[in-house]
């Protein structure tokens, strides 16, 4: 019986390689306490660890823990509040003086001045350098001359920045822009220090910073390690030891991770498991409005779209669909129903009105195949949403809001999707304005102004306006609401705007999205903030 | 043999240009990759052009191909979207991988061809049927389906593993994985030697040597085996390549950072420095694998010669 000892020999291989990986378990380690680290999970961010050349999450979440700039949104309310601007003036909206808090330095020692912020905007403005918000610094003055529309740049910094002293400097703007200080807390507006332009490679491989963490070791790809900087001067000081953030290739597995016991916190659950996240995670699973909004954009270079008898059609469609059942069954309500086209982390006081959108986001569907009759129909014959189906398993909801459609048009054809394979060519197509109809338009704002949420969308010639939406009503309103130097009426005039965005129905809003996350019981005091993004200097560590 | 190995050299070369070249197209008609850069945001006009220029995306794709080529031979592989060179992508993750397929291979090899040898030399008895219904269930059933449900049990269930690999991936760790990355290749290689043994013990070789007296281990292992080696030898050369290509599912389900995972961020991002660099590389893997097993023939059948 030679045979049998081979099978129990090749058993006993088995067996062994089982026994040796069980070596490799065991907890996260790493102690308690206030020295406790917390592990999180991460993607791999986009592009370089640079404020003005980081426009996602993944990065943005790295920057908010190792910068801190002029202003800084409240985690809970949003509010912009003042961090190192010990005050920001100006009498005509347009003209600021920016004056700077004592005492605050870089973890390498280096001050920060006044010089600190100005060569860093010049540096993220400047055309040469290739940043990826560079558009950020486009109402200072002279943002034309460093950033050129084509050709290379005539100059190497902004003529609206002029530093006083070490403590002050002032700033010009190229128009009336009342509520830009509160813009003031976007990432980009982060102070650098001398090293990030004398030694830059050094400075991108472990970045430094004058936020309440700093970086103990980076290896592209997969780990981050923060460690809390015991010299830091903000209030907000880390409650823990460090936070390391790793990258996981597939936001199941970090959840799986999660449930195992190998990880502390993942902040963004996936759809997969919300069936289950209640069982296994209980009230350690947070699930809070984010400052994201989702829509549907039309091609306004389309001729067909543009017609006055297409506000009934899309008004029509927005009717058709039955946005509860969605957000209910396909998001297991992790998104709301949109009732107007900004964000409730707004608040009300910041801009958010319910039910603005009225009749046109309630689900109709009679008076939605009344209108659409009456407006001779579906552009086209057919409507078709464009969404790319590489990422954020968009497929699904498409499905169901061209099912939502069909129904209340009786005609099963009325609405189809269009998959378009990466997110880069979905891109691609929409600014190279190849659209035929409605396509998946998403907006994450990147300071919570009401501005925000309207502006770089529907304005004339926008950033983001990708349908090329243009009304001079709009404009006009946006406008005025600029110039306002109170607060107050600058957002009246700014929901007055998005009445007329309303009217034409230039966006149907779909839903806001929540952001989601989940923790273990290492650790406590988690919450989100309005960007979505865990306050990670707060968490506890028992 | 050394003018056949010559030979087969010379032959890779204008597969390794037709391999690149058509990886360079594929990955270009996928659209604009700054397009995608700048997330749900439009680029500004004036960054997306600066930036088509660093790239070289700005100029025809013939020229971008030979200036690629040209950069290749001086081992320049380009950078990546997010500031990386190639390379430096390349000398993490290819060590992970390289284990990663070392350790199925190994598997492949010694559960593969036992399993292999026990049931050729039994067929019909009840351990024969029982291993060629467990390797039918294991090719019918999916890797990330097997990868998934060990990961479950083995890892969050019962505790014996840890369900992800970190980011150092030593030997240990990658165990389950290579077990799991490993499993359908390892069902065709127990069946390939269960046919081939099967079929050769009946052959007058081996009747000879039973007569002569060897004893059965011996028999086995140098006459039978040797001799049955050839399929199951040239299957496993091929499956190097195939293995450390075909790892993206296996990794993303054990967040292993290797090969897999760089190819999968490539294609999402539409970096085609980071795609075709890889690929380049996998073609080279695979031509010099399949020349290795050309070569181990002559080893195993010493009645193969090259000329």
């Amino acid at each position: 019986m030679r045979g049998a000892t081979h099978a129990k020999w090749a058993a006993g291989v088995v067996a062994i390689a089982l026994a040796a990986t069980a070596c490799g378990g065991g907890g996260s380690g790493g102690g308690s306490g206030a020295d406790g680290i917390v592990s999180s999970s991460w993607g791999d961010p986009q592009n370089p660890l640079e404020p003005a050349n980081t426009n996602e999450v993944q990065g943005g979440k790295v920057l908010d823990m190792l910068m801190r700039g002029l202003k800084r949104y409240d985690p809970k309310t949003g509010e912009a509040k003042d961090m190192l601007a010990q005050k920001i003036d100006t009498s005509d909206s347009q003209n600021f003086r920016v004056t700077l808090k004592d005492g605050w330095t870089f973890s390498n020692g280096e001050k920060v001045t006044a010089k600190s912020f100005v060569d860093a905007w010049n540096y993220g403005a400047n055309l040469k350098n290739n940043q990826k918000n560079a558009s950020m610094f486009a109402y200072i003055d002279g943002y034309d001359q460093i950033h050129p529309k084509s050709g290379s740049a005539k100059t190497d910094t902004l003529s609206g920045l002029k530093v006083v002293d070490d403590k002050t400097f002032t700033v010009k703007l190229n128009q009336k822009f009342s509520t830009w200080p509160d813009t003031l807390g976007y990432p980009a507006f982060a102070p650098l220090p001398r090293a990030f332009f004398d030694h830059h490679a050094a400075w991108l491989s472990k970045p430094i910073g004058n936020g309440p963490y700093l970086v103990d070791s980076y290896t592209k790809g997969s780990k981050l390690a923060l460690r809390k900087w015991a010299g830091y001067m903000g209030a907000d000081k880390a409650q823990n030891g460090g936070i390391d953030l790793k990258v996981y290739t597939d936001n199941n597995t970090a959840y799986t991770d999660l449930t195992a016991g190998n990880l502390d916190l993942v902040d963004d659950v996936p759809a997969s498991q919300l069936k289950n996240v209640k069982a296994d995670l209980g009230d350690r699973y947070i699930n809070t409005p984010a400052g994201i909004i989702q829509t549907l954009a039309f091609p306004y270079y389309d001729a067909a779209w543009n017609t006055p008898d297409a506000v009934k059609v899309r008004k029509g469609i927005s009717m058709a669909i039955n946005r509860q059942q969605i957000t209910d069954t396909i998001f297991q309500k992790t998104r709301t129903p949109a009732t107007d086209w900004t964000s409730p982390v707004l608040g009300t006081a910041g801009g958010y009105k319910a039910g603005l959108c009225g009749d046109g986001c309630t689900y109709n569907p009679t008076e939605a195949k009344k209108l659409i009759s009456e407006a001779g129909g579906i552009p086209g014959g057919q409507l078709k949403i464009t969404y790319n189906a590489d990422t954020g398993s968009h497929k699904e909801w498409v499905d169901a809001i061209c099912n939502s459609v069909n129904n209340a048009l009786g005609n099963d054809k009325a609405c189809v999707g269009g998959p378009v394979g990466t997110f880069a060519d979905f891109r691609s197509q929409i600014t190279q304005s190849k659209m035929s109809g409605p396509f998946r338009a998403g907006w994450q704002m990147d300071y919570p102004l009401i501005q925000n949420f309207l502006q770089p969308l529907y304005y004339t010639g926008a950033s983001s306006n990708d349908g090329k939406w243009t009304n001079a009503e709009f404009d006009k309103l946006v406008d005025q609401a600029n110039a306002e130097t109170d607060k107050a009426k600058a957002v009246a005039d700014f929901q007055q705007a998005e009445g007329v965005v309303r009217d034409q129905m230039a966006a149907i809003p779909l839903w806001y999205q929540n952001g989601s996350a989940g923790y273990s019981e290492r650790v406590s005091n988690v919450s989100l903030n309005p960007f979505s993004v865990p306050v990670y200097d707060q968490i506890k560590v028992s | 043999m050394g003018r056949y190995v010559i030979r087969r050299l010379l032959q890779m070369i204008p597969v390794f240009f037709g391999a690149t070249l058509l990886i360079f197209l594929m990955v270009n008609v996928m659209g604009d990759p700054i397009a995608g850069l700048c997330g749900d945001k439009a680029c500004d006009p004036a960054t997306a052009a600066q930036l088509e220029k660093e790239f070289g995306l700005d100029k025809p794709v013939w020229q971008q191909y030979l200036t690629y080529m040209g950069n290749v031979f001086t081992g320049d592989f380009g950078t990546a979207f997010n500031g990386q060179k190639v390379t430096e992508l390349m000398s993490a993750a290819f060590p992970v991988t390289i284990r990663l397929t070392v350790v199925a291979i190994v598997f492949e090899i010694v559960i593969g061809i036992s399993l292999g040898v026990i049931t050729g030399l039994r067929r019909g008895r009840p351990v024969d049927t029982v291993v060629l219904m467990l390797t039918l269930i294991v090719i019918a059933i999916p890797v990330f389906v097997t990868g998934l449900l060990l990961q479950l049990f083995l890892g969050v269930e019962w505790g014996v593993v840890r369900p992800t690999v970190s980011p150092e991936a030593p030997f240990d760790e990658l165990l389950v994985p290579g077990l799991v990355l490993a499993s359908v290749s390892l069902a065709y290689v127990t069946r390939l030697t269960r046919t081939s043994i099967a079929e050769n013990s009946r052959a007058d070789y081996v009747r000879t040597a039973v007569a002569k007296g060897l004893p059965r281990h011996r028999v086995i292992t140098r006459h039978l085996l040797r001799n049955s080696l050839i399929p199951v030898v040239t299957f496993i050369g091929t499956d190097v390549g195939a293995l450390m290509g075909g790892a993206i599912v296996t990794e993303r389900i054990f967040n292993i950072h290797g090969v897999g995972y760089q190819l999968y961020q490539g294609i999402l991002r539409q970096s085609t420095q980071t795609v075709v660099g890889f690929v380049t590389v996998l073609v080279l893997v695979f031509l010099i694998a399949n020349l290795i097993v050309d070569l181990l023939y002559a080893v195993l059948d010493p009645r193969i010669r090259y000329a």
